[in-house]
């Protein structure tokens, strides 16, 4: 398992090596994103946190509440950009570019790292134009219904609402509508989905159909996911990392505390919190 | 409060399973039926009879107006009226198609004015940070012009556009309507911006829509109904305004186009105008034709609106 040690010892600071993507896909570091501070306003949110996300692999986020998760997966995409005193020192490399470098436009940045929500948020407008938002966005010349559709089959959607593309968005259910989200991300085929603990609203039966959605997607895409479910993490992530809140030096501050292959982190895990966690110790 | 104290502790020591427990024990059933000896019970019934009564009163001046219009408006309605120019004192028949038609240039032009300035400050305020001070100034002066007198709008357009250029004239007027316009279309705008639901802009802005597409495609599409409602309500007050067209667009006898050519520089007639002009008027004709005047600009408000509102339902469905 040499793959495994090279997830759990990846260098701090060293910059990932990209392969050329002939050398195996869980070889390839799509984000490498290392957070030494982050901070809103004065309150420090997450430190020393370093997260290599691979690709065509889901990497799940774990960890209990308010212990930085969601801040480090919307670093990811700069939707940290949106909140009022939001600095950070470390750097986020995608495809081993900067992109918090002066010269990246964040928006362009989005338009490679897609986003699907806590919330599902189609816009209150057709199933149809929330599905080619993102085609309309970049001015896309091609054949739109072909690519809506498309994208809806990936999704796992289309059969549910082939005959109703023109009712609103908001009139599906919200396992329904957290899959209209999906293909509305994935629809301008972006090389990296993040997931902000995407079933958190859903029943077990729409969460069921999203956790097989995502497996089929790592095919094409690669993942990340933030997840309050231990055992959604379990069933889908190759990789997860375990964050944890510090308390210490006064306020809340998160970190990661382990980094590696899912089943070998929940079967094997290596640090005391993380033991305590999987346990269900506090949670 | 000691009553029910004891009866939770009377059931709490005998477990339910045991031979003589009663769960009703200590429950008087008489309690529970309606009685309007009870004084809250009284109360309760008294004030929903007040609310409905006031309701009904205040229904009564809305539908006399209404009956009024109808009844005197009604006996004149013919299709004369839409066609022809108003009577000279003591000629019989005529119509005001002209006043009609200055009417909805008025309306018009002044919506030219408006929205574009009304809803572009709307998202200004809307999308500034919260405590934005030029906004808050902005914010305070549109919420005083909601109450500004409109003989004083009336007052400004007369300095501002017909001193300037020289006459009374249907641009003149829409500058008066739309001053008054303005704050009601700005202040609704504003709300209807605001409602848009956060995780929609977090949305597009996570698909990677810049500030402007987010707003063009998202904002304002989702806030459109509201927008829309705003721009009714002020069309409304604008389409019934007189006094500001007194001082501006002053009444013509004649239709707003010469030779097939709209003369938008010249005075123009209006229903508001006219019926004030008619109604003091000692000609029975001519009273008779304000009536009419009256009840065909309630149904022009009332179809703009129908129409208005069949759009935003549209909208939201599509």
């Amino acid at each position: 398992m040499t793959e495994k040690t090279e997830a759990k010892n990846y260098p701090q600071g060293a910059k990932p090596q990209n392969g050329d993507g002939g050398s195996g896909a869980h070889h390839d570091v799509v984000i490498d994103c290392q957070i030494k501070e982050l901070f809103y306003g004065t309150f420090k949110a997450v430190r020393d946190t370093t997260i290599p996300v691979k690709k065509n692999a889901i990497t799940a986020f774990i960890g209990p509440s308010g212990c930085g998760k969601s801040t480090v997966l919307r670093c990811l995409n700069r939707m940290n950009d949106l909140v009022r005193g939001f600095r950070f020192k470390g750097h986020v490399h995608f495809r081993g570019r900067d992109i918090y470098h002066p010269s990246v436009d964040a928006v362009a940045v989005r338009r490679f790292i897609g986003m699907v929500f806590q919330q599902p948020n189609p816009f209150a407008t057709s199933i149809y134009n929330n599905v080619a938002f993102g085609l309309r966005l970049n001015n896309y010349k091609g054949d739109r219904r072909a690519k809506v559709e498309e994208a809806l089959k990936r999704a796992a959607l289309w059969d549910e609402v082939k005959d109703k593309l023109h009712e609103s968005g908001l009139s599906l259910s919200g396992g329904q509508q957290q899959r209209l989200c999906i293909a509305r991300a994935i629809a301008t085929e972006p090389e990296v989905l993040l997931m902000d603990e995407p079933c958190s609203a859903l029943d077990p039966i729409a969460t069921r159909k999203i956790e097989e959605l995502m497996l089929e997607l790592k095919e094409r895409f690669t993942i990340a996911i933030v997840t309050h479910n231990l055992h959604q993490a379990l069933r889908v992530a190759d990789l997860t990392g375990f964050l944890y809140v510090d308390t210490t030096q006064g306020g809340r501050t998160g970190y990661l505390v382990e980094f590696g292959e899912s089943r070998e982190l929940f079967e094997n895990p290596k640090e005391d919190h993380t033991k305590q966690y999987i346990r269900g110790e506090f949670s | 409060m000691a009553t029910s104290d004891t009866t939770g502790s009377a059931v709490l020591s005998t477990l339910p399973g045991e031979p003589d427990f009663n769960p009703f024990d200590g429950l008087d059933f008489d309690e529970l039926e309606t009685s309007l000896r009870r004084p809250r019970t009284l109360m309760n019934v008294l004030l929903t009879w007040l609310v409905a009564g006031m309701t009904l009163v205040a229904l009564v001046p809305l539908f006399s107006v209404v009956w009024m219009l109808l009844w005197r408006g009604g006996r004149r309605l013919s299709l004369a009226l839409f066609t022809q120019l108003p009577p000279v004192p003591m000629e019989q028949g005529g119509g005001f198609g002209n006043a009609i038609e200055g009417t909805v240039i008025i309306v018009v032009l002044a919506v030219l004015i408006s929205v574009p300035l009304g809803v572009l400050s709307a998202l200004f305020m809307a999308r500034t940070q919260p405590g934005n001070r030029l906004a808050s100034v902005v914010r305070f002066s549109a919420k005083v012009l909601t109450g500004f007198p409109s003989i004083l709008a009336g007052v400004f357009a007369y300095g501002a556009v017909v001193l300037v250029t020289g006459g009374f004239s249907a641009i003149a007027g829409a500058v008066a309507v739309s001053i008054l316009m303005l704050p009601t279309i700005m202040l609704t705008a504003e709300d209807a911006i605001r409602m848009v639901p956060a995780k929609m802009k977090e949305a597009a802005i996570g698909m990677g829509a810049t500030e402007t597409q987010t707003t063009m495609m998202v904002l304002l599409p989702t806030a459109f109904p509201g927008i829309l409602t705003g721009i009714m309500l002020a069309v409304a007050r604008a389409a019934g305004e007189t006094a500001p067209l007194l001082f501006t667009a002053l009444f013509s006898n004649y239709w707003p186009y010469f030779h097939h050519h709209l003369r938008l520089m010249r005075p123009t007639a209006s229903l508001a105008v006219l019926i004030y002009n008619f109604s003091g008027m000692p000609f029975r004709n001519q009273v008779e034709m304000a009536w009419g005047a009256a009840l065909v600009m309630v149904l022009m408000v009332l179809i703009t609106n129908l129409i208005g509102q069949s759009l935003s339902r549209r909208q939201v469905r599509s």
